[in-house]
């Protein structure tokens, strides 16, 4: 009966779905106030029933119900309660459930924190953001019924759910992931919103620069979540793959980053304005090409879903209409002439733009390097993979590239600077930063190592300009005093943004220098050197789990005779797949990780080990933390808030218009 | 300059061009290196008799051509649904793959023996010849003993509909009914 309710309940949603699409947009062109009023009640439906279909699925997973085909297939009585819960989504059916339910959260936002704006702007970004829940729910009614029945042979336990998804990592890493992917529909929705009404403003990018920051936030902590759940889930220690199903989620983020700064450029300066609405359409459609890469089994991956064909082509014909359409209104509707705003060469608006240009060459580099097996493919010109050395050679120059001018953006003027001001604002701390890079470097463990050099030298530049931007924010008064008060949060996000990024970059920079790794054969009473750390294998066990039964080894780490960490890697067996997992051990510092997993048994009381010293590895996600809080963090700010501040002013059109 | 506008669109319908001719394209199909040809001349051990055999003796054809070891886990998985084929009549002859004769004979013994008969291929040298990939690995021969189709991975029904059955006779293959058991 449960999962019948389910499914009577996403019919229901696909139907307020379809109203929604059309009702509020057929008002806007009839200036019908009644027709475009339904679109939050209606955008709210869609969510109530969405979310009635989600907790309906979820209760047949939790109790076991494997009369339905996807909770057979992807959870096992033996499974703990919360990971029958996160099996809802480690599957195609139910991760697209996910997506729908998500999509309707955020609109129901849009619906609740836009109320101050125009109301045919609200009509239309709702239809928008309707249409695209249209595609979705019919996706999951017709292709990808996650409340279908297995009747009447159904099975007396379930497949389990893949033991390396059984993870605490793995509950909120799709739910992340998804906030961020299926955001960038909300900035989409305002590009799409404001071609159709013609009003390619400064308002629409004030409009839709909060939600794009917020979205690009949690795209960032989830890809941070999924980074880190690789490193100590897959046990060797790697963090970062180039994998398609990796660069599906990076390239909207590559473009989030460029559309994040080009709506500043458009809302404070009214420039780019062409170019930002572009910018909001490719963000949201890299989402959709994401979407497609991973379920269509165009390529192949590590954790692509289950491949089927009829599913990638719905997805395609969706994608074309959807992103066809929106390019096509972009071709037909946004503005040609250039805007009448002026800027010089050397001001913050041309600093912008090399950031876009770096950040959309890097999405076009991504993008060839994931297309590349197809395109082959596709001419039949054999099979190719391409892997991390074509990203690296071409991703990393870009980020060397675009670091210099992040530090001089912040202190920028708009319209007009000179480059003698930047020169006065920078020269010291620069010299600083070089001397420090040079001393830096050569600590290491072989002498003087120029990458780390580099990596010290752009961070460290980085990280100076943002604190010296802090310091003369609050210290420029001249009685002395420090104005705390004239950081805005937006100010403050940015910053944190920032000094994130220096870090990320200083992370994977150190870590891919100056990693040691040493793969051992180590028996009970071995002791074997590592990155000044001693480790000795102590005993091997046997524990069991609540579905899975694991080998142990236990070690102790010690440094100089000081105990620093009792280590336990493991290696499981799942009852119910047989799947082998290696669970690695990681003792985590600021300063260094150490890492130990398990290979194969040799003999009776050996195994192949793996030990790993990884130096300053938690940069990479503590930064990618401060990057996603960052964004987070900017939509505190006052002016935003204004937006629903202002419902009481009645002639809306203009609300959002002063800065 | 409104011409401009409509680069964008120009390179989406290219590359919607692209991904639609992607999804006719199966990224692990691999051109089998002797697809067109006779299955290569060998002259092996079998696996339960130790008799020497040549490919002389693979009749009758049409066939399967099955690689597996015991070390291979997908073999498992699909070794239920090769026993239903073969109850339905259809030949399979076994390529025990860089194994453990012994294993492998415990394996038939406790799963059951789909196999009309099996190569024992412990150096690999006629998966070398056939250019296997890995385990499973299915080919199908035809009445004349040419390999005219390979699929890589676990043979399941799906598969068998869509990319064997044109090989062998469908009516020769009733719906499997596990719940009653049709498969007289």
């Amino acid at each position: 009966m449960i999962p019948e309710l389910g499914h009577v309940a996403l019919i229901i949603a696909f139907v307020l779905a379809m109203g929604l699409a059309v009702v509020p947009l057929w008002g806007t062109l009839r200036h019908d106030i009644a027709a475009m009023n339904m679109a939050p009640s209606l955008a709210l439906g869609v969510t109530i029933f969405v979310g009635m279909a989600f907790a309906l699925l979820a209760t047949s997973f939790l109790q076991d119900d494997f009369s339905v085909a996807v909770v057979a297939a992807n959870s096992n009585s033996l499974l703990p309660p919360i990971f029958k819960f996160s099996a809802l989504w480690g599957n195609h059916e139910g991760s697209l459930l996910l997506w729908v339910l998500i999509l309707s959260g955020w609109m129901t936002a849009v619906a609740y924190f836009s109320r101050g704006l125009p109301l045919e702007m609200v009509a239309r970004v709702l239809s928008v953001m309707g249409m695209i829940a249209v595609g979705f729910l019919a996706f999951s009614l017709l292709t990808s019924n996650p409340f279908e029945r297995l009747l009447p042979n159904t099975p007396l336990d379930g497949n389990d759910l893949n033991p390396l998804l059984q993870d605490p990592g793995l509950i909120i890493h799709p739910p992340l992931l998804y906030m961020g992917y299926v955001g960038l529909s909300v900035p989409f929705a305002f590009a799409i919103a404001a071609l159709l009404g013609g009003r390619l403003d400064a308002s629409w990018a004030r409009w839709s620069r909060p939600w794009t920051n917020v979205a690009w936030g949690f795209l960032s902590l989830g890809i941070m979540l999924g980074s880190w759940w690789a490193y100590y889930e897959l046990g060797w220690g790697g963090w970062w793959f180039w994998d398609p199903v990796e660069n599906a989620s990076f390239m909207p983020w590559l473009m989030g980053t460029a559309l994040v700064h080009s709506l500043a450029a458009t809302e404070k300066r009214g420039v780019f304005r062409s170019w930002t609405v572009l910018l909001a359409i490719f963000a949201f459609s890299l989402s959709l090409l994401g979407t497609f890469l991973v379920r269509s089994g165009v390529l192949t991956s590590v954790h692509a879903f289950a491949a089927d064909p009829e599913r990638g082509l719905f997805i395609l014909i969706f994608l074309a209409l959807v992103v066809g359409g929106s390019l096509l209104l972009y071709a037909l509707r946004a503005p040609s002439v250039a805007s009448r705003v002026s800027y010089t060469g050397v001001s913050r608006e041309s600093l912008l733009m090399i950031n876009n240009l770096v950040f959309t060459v890097a999405t076009v580099v991504v993008l060839l390097g994931t297309l590349f097996p197809l395109v082959m493919d596709a001419f039949s010109l054999g099979k190719y993979s391409v892997g991390p050395p074509y990203f690296n050679a071409v991703f990393v120059p870009l980020m060397a590239l675009v670091m210099p001018f992040m530090t001089v953006g912040p202190l920028s003027r708009w319209r007009e600077d000179s480059a003698k001001r930047w020169l006065h604002e920078l020269l010291m701390p620069g010299v600083g930063v070089l001397v420090a890079a040079l001393v830096l470097a050569s600590l290491g463990s072989d002498g003087f190592n120029i990458w780390i050099a580099l990596a010290v030298l752009l961070a460290g530049w980085v990280a100076l300009g943002v604190i010296k931007d802090l310091w003369r924010r609050i210290a420029s008064a001249p009685d002395g005093e420090l104005k705390w008060r004239r950081l805005s949060p937006s100010f403050m996000g940015m910053t944190l943004a920032h000094l994130g990024f220096a870090a990320v970059v200083l992370g994977a920079v150190v870590v891919t220098q100056e990693n040691q790794e040493r793969d051992l054969r180590m028996a009970v009473g071995d002791v074997e050197e590592l990155g000044g750390y001693r480790f000795e294998l102590l005993r091997l066990g046997q524990q069991a789990g609540p579905n899975y039964l694991a080998d142990q080894a236990v070690f102790e780490v010690t440094r100089d005779g000081q105990i620093i960490a009792g280590l336990v890697p493991e290696k499981r067996r799942y009852f119910a797949s047989g799947q082998i997992m290696t669970e690695a051990a990681i003792d985590a510092s600021l300063w260094r990780d150490l890492y130990i997993a398990l290979g194969e048994p040799i003999g009776e009381d050996a195994w192949a080990v793996r030990l790993q010293y990884k130096p300053m590895v938690r940069w990479l996600w503590l930064g990618s933390l401060m990057i996603g809080l960052g964004a987070l963090v900017t939509v505190l700010d006052r002016r935003y808030r204004s937006q629903t501040a202002r419902k009481s002013v009645p002639t809306a059109g203009v609300a959002g218009l002063a800065s | 300059m409104r011409a401009k506008k409509f680069i964008p669109l120009v390179a989406f319908v290219l590359l919607t061009g692209l991904l639609f001719r992607g999804l006719s394209i199966d990224p692990t199909a691999l051109p089998a290196a002797r697809l067109g040809q006779p299955f290569p001349p060998f002259a092996q051990p079998e696996l339960l008799s130790g008799d020497e055999i040549s490919d002389a003796a693979l009749t009758p054809k049409p066939a399967l051509v099955n690689v597996w070891a015991t070390w291979c886990y997908s073999c498992r998985v699909e070794h239920p649904y090769l026993l239903s084929l073969a109850e339905q009549g259809i030949p399979i002859y076994g390529l025990n793959y860089k194994d453990d004769s012994a294993k492998a004979r415990d394996w038939l013994e406790q799963l059951g023996d789909p196999y009309r008969l099996n190569i024992v291929d412990v150096e690999g040298s006629v998966g070398l010849d056939l250019g296997v990939y890995g385990a499973p690995e299915t080919y199908v021969l035809d009445a004349d003993g040419y390999i005219v189709h390979r699929h890589v991975g676990v043979l399941d029904e799906a598969v068998f509909t869509r990319d064997f059955s044109r090989w062998f006779p469908v009516d020769a293959l009733p719906k499997r009914m596990p719940a009653i058991g049709v498969g007289l």
